[in-house]
C-alpha cells in the first residue's frame, strides 16, 4: 500500500514534469515561428484592450500583444537554456579544481565570495557594461553571475569526496589528484550538477527580464519580456493595465513551470526523498 | 576573539580590494565610448580638437588601466572618490544624498520581508503539510517566481493609477522645497517601493525558516518534548526557535544583497531618486567613478552584513562564544 502510494507520488511528479517540459518547448517553437508577427504594427488597431480576436490587447503601436508575449518567452527560455548550462559548467570546473589542493581551494573559495559579495543586479550591471549589450551580452552576463551557490555546492561536495577512502586510495596509487577528480569524483557530482543546472534556469530567465527591463540587456527592436514591459510603463498611467499584466503574469507561469520541473527533478534525484 | 576579528577584519580588506580591482577590470573592458554616449555624436563632430582632447582627458580616455586603478584606489582610501561624470559632484556626495533616499525603503524591507518570512516559516514547519503550511509554501513558490519589477508595476497600477491611494514615483511631492516636505510624505511615497521588495523578499527567508523548522520538529528532542506532554506551541517556542535562531539570522544578513539588487528594479519603477537608480543612470552613462562607488559602497554593505552575522552568532550561542575563547 504505502509502496504503491510512493510509486504514484514520484509518477505524477514525472507527469508533472513531463508537461511543463512539453508545455515550455510550445511557447519556445511558437515564439520562433512567430517572430516576425511579433514586430507587425498596425496602427488601426492601436490600444485595444484584451479581446477574443487579441486575448492580450495590442499596444500604442497595434502589435498583438499575445504574440509579442511568446516570442518574448521563447527568447527568454532560449537564453535561460543557454545561461543555465554555460554557468552550471563554469560552477562544475570550479568544483573539481577546488578538490586539486589547497591553493586551488582557496582561488575558488576567494572568486565565489566575491562574486557573491556584490548584489547580484549590480554584477549584472557592471559585466553588460564591460561586454555591451545584446544577445550575447546578456548571455555573458547571466552566465558569469549565476554559478557562484552552485560552485559553493559541489566544492563541498567535492571536499567530501575527498576525505572518503576509495579516493585517498586512489592517490596512494599513484593517480593524480587531477584523474581522481575526472575518474572518480565526476560520477557523484552528476546528479548535483543536474538538479543545480535545472534549479538555476528560474534565476536566470528571471535576471534576463530584469536586465532587460533597465536597458541593460536585449535591444529595443527584440520583443523581450523586459523590452514590453519597459515599454508598457510609460503608459500605464493612462490606464492601460493590460500592457503590463499579461506579459509579466505568462513569464511569472513559464517560470513556475521551471519552478515545477527543477522540484520534481530533485525529488527524483535525491535517495532521501524516496521515502518521504 | 581578538583573533577572531582581526582575522575577519584582514579577510575583509582582502575580499574588498579584490572587489574593487575586479570591477575595475569590468569597467575599463568596456566597449562604450564616453564621449559619444555622453557628448553626443554630431556635437562631437562640430568641436574643435583642442576642446574633443580636452573631453578626452576628462573622460579618462587614452590613460592605460593599470594607472587608472592605482591612482582611483590611493584617492579612495584618503577618502576622495571622485567627481560623477553625470551629476557633476563629488561621488561620495551624491552617494550619500541617494543613499540617504534608499536607506528608508531597504532598510523597512529587509526589517520587514525578515520579520515575516521568519515568522511565516515557523508556523509552516510547526506542522508539515498542515493548512498553514500549504498556504506559505504557496506563497513562497508564486512570489519566488514573479518578477520583482512585474510586482512593482502591478502595485502601481492598483494602488497609484486606479485607487490612488499613493503617489505614483518618486520619493518628495513635486514643486515642494526640502524644507517643506514631511515625514508623512516620504512614508508615502515609500509604502509601494518597500511592500514591492519585501513581498518578493519573504519568500527565500520563509522557505528556509520552514526547512529548518521541519529538521527540528522531526528530532528525537521534539519527539521526547511531545512524549513529556509539551503543547506544540511550547515545542515551537523553547525547542524550534532557539534551534532556528542562527540560520535565520545568516539568511537575513545575506538577504542584504538580494535587498539591495531588488531595490535597483523597485526604484526604477517607482522612479524613486534613490541609489539603485544611481547605478541605472551611471551604467547606461558610462559614468565610471559613480558605478565604482555605488559598487564598492554596496559590496561593503554585503561583507559587513555577513561580518555582524559572523559576530552575533557568539552573542547568541555560547557554544560558539567559548569555541573562539578557546581559538578553535
Amino acid at each position: 500500500m504505502r509502496i504503491g502510494r510512493q510509486r504514484n507520488r514520484r509518477f505524477a511528479a514525472l507527469c508533472l514534469a513531463v508537461g511543463a517540459v512539453a508545455a515550455l518547448a510550445l511557447i519556445t517553437v511558437a515564439g520562433g515561428l512567430w517572430g516576425e508577427r511579433a514586430l507587425e504594427t498596425d496602427f488601426s488597431m492601436k490600444n485595444l484592450p484584451p479581446s477574443f480576436r487579441y486575448p492580450f490587447g495590442t499596444d500604442w503601436m497595434g502589435r498583438d500583444l499575445f504574440v509579442r508575449t511568446v516570442a518574448g518567452l521563447s527568447l527568454s527560455i532560449r537564453i535561460g537554456v543557454l545561461t543555465a548550462a554555460a554557468s552550471a559548467a563554469i560552477a562544475f570546473v570550479l568544483g573539481l579544481t577546488a578538490s586539486l589542493g589547497k591553493g586551488a581551494d582557496t582561488v575558488v573559495s576567494c572568486l565565489t565570495d566575491l562574486v557573491m559579495g556584490i548584489p547580484h543586479m549590480l554584477l549584472l550591471i557592471l559585466v553588460s557594461f564591460a561586454v555591451g549589450k545584446g544577445f550575447w551580452g546578456v548571455v555573458a552576463g547571466i552566465s558569469l553571475t549565476h554559478w557562484a551557490s552552485l560552485a559553493r555546492l559541489l566544492r563541498a561536495e567535492a571536499l567530501q569526496l575527498k576525505e572518503s577512502q576509495y579516493v585517498k586510495v586512489a592517490r596512494k596509487l599513484g593517480k593524480s589528484p587531477v584523474y581522481v577528480a575526472v575518474k572518480h569524483m565526476t560520477p557523484h557530482l552528476i546528479p548535483q550538477l543536474l538538479v543545480g543546472t535545472v534549479l538555476l534556469f528560474p534565476h536566470a530567465v528571471l535576471h534576463e527580464a530584469s536586465i532587460t527591463f533597465l536597458g541593460f540587456g536585449l535591444s529595443p527592436e527584440q520583443p523581450a519580456i523586459g523590452i514590453i514591459l519597459s515599454e508598457g510603463m510609460k503608459y500605464l498611467v493612462m490606464g492601460k493595465w493590460w500592457l503590463a499584466l499579461f506579459p509579466g503574469a505568462l513569464l511569472a507561469l513559464a517560470v513556475i513551470l521551471f519552478q515545477a520541473i527543477a522540484s520534481a527533478a530533485s525529488s527524483m534525484v535525491d535517495p532521501g526523498q524516496a521515502h518521504s | 576573539m581578538g583573533r577572531f576579528l582581526a582575522g575577519k577584519c584582514l579577510r575583509l580588506a582582502v575580499l574588498m580590494f579584490l572587489v574593487s580591482f575586479g570591477a575595475f577590470v569590468l569597467v575599463s573592458m568596456s566597449p562604450l565610448d564616453p564621449l559619444s554616449t555622453n557628448v553626443g555624436q554630431a556635437a562631437l563632430g562640430s568641436m574643435s580638437q583642442e576642446q574633443v582632447a580636452k573631453m578626452e582627458a576628462y573622460w579618462g580616455v587614452g590613460t592605460p588601466p593599470v594607472e587608472r586603478f592605482l591612482s582611483w584606489a590611493g584617492n579612495f582610501l584618503r577618502g576622495d572618490m571622485g567627481v560623477s561624470l553625470l551629476y557633476r559632484r563629488p561621488v561620495a556626495e551624491v552617494i550619500l544624498v541617494k543613499f540617504k533616499n534608499s536607506l528608508w525603503v531597504m532598510a523597512a524591507s529587509w526589517l520587514l520581508s525578515g520579520l515575516a518570512g521568519a515568522g511565516m516559516g515557523i508556523v509552516a514547519g510547526i506542522k508539515k503539510g498542515s493548512w498553514p503550511d500549504r498556504l506559505v509554501s504557496a506563497y513562497a513558490w508564486v512570489t519566488a517566481s514573479t518578477p520583482g519589477f512585474w510586482l512593482a508595476l502591478l502595485l502601481l497600477t492598483v494602488f497609484a493609477v486606479w485607487l490612488q491611494w499613493f503617489p505614483v514615483g518618486l520619493s518628495v511631492p513635486i514643486g515642494l522645497e526640502a524644507g517643506q516636505v514631511t515625514v508623512a510624505d516620504r512614508a508615502a511615497h515609500g509604502v509601494l517601493p518597500v511592500a514591492a521588495l519585501s513581498m518578493t523578499g519573504i519568500s527565500h527567508i520563509a522557505l528556509h525558516t520552514r526547512e529548518k523548522m521541519i529538521a527540528v520538529m522531526e528530532s528525537d528532542y521534539v519527539l521526547f518534548a511531545k512524549a513529556r506532554g509539551e503543547s506544540p506551541w511550547r515545542i515551537a517556542w523553547h525547542h524550534g526557535v532557539r534551534n532556528i535562531l542562527l540560520p535565520a539570522m545568516t539568511l537575513q544578513f545575506a538577504s542584504i544583497s538580494e535587498i539591495f539588487g531588488g531595490s535597483i528594479l523597485v526604484e526604477q519603477v517607482f522612479s524613486y531618486p534613490g541609489l539603485g537608480q544611481a547605478a541605472v543612470a551611471a551604467g547606461l552613462g558610462g559614468d565610471v567613478p559613480l558605478l565604482l562607488g555605488i559598487t564598492v559602497i554596496s559590496a561593503a554593505a554585503v561583507f559587513g552584513g555577513n561580518l555582524a552575522a559572523d559576530l552575533l552568532y557568539g552573542v547568541i550561542d555560547p557554544r560558539i562564544r567559548k569555541g573562539r575563547r578557546r581559538g578553535i
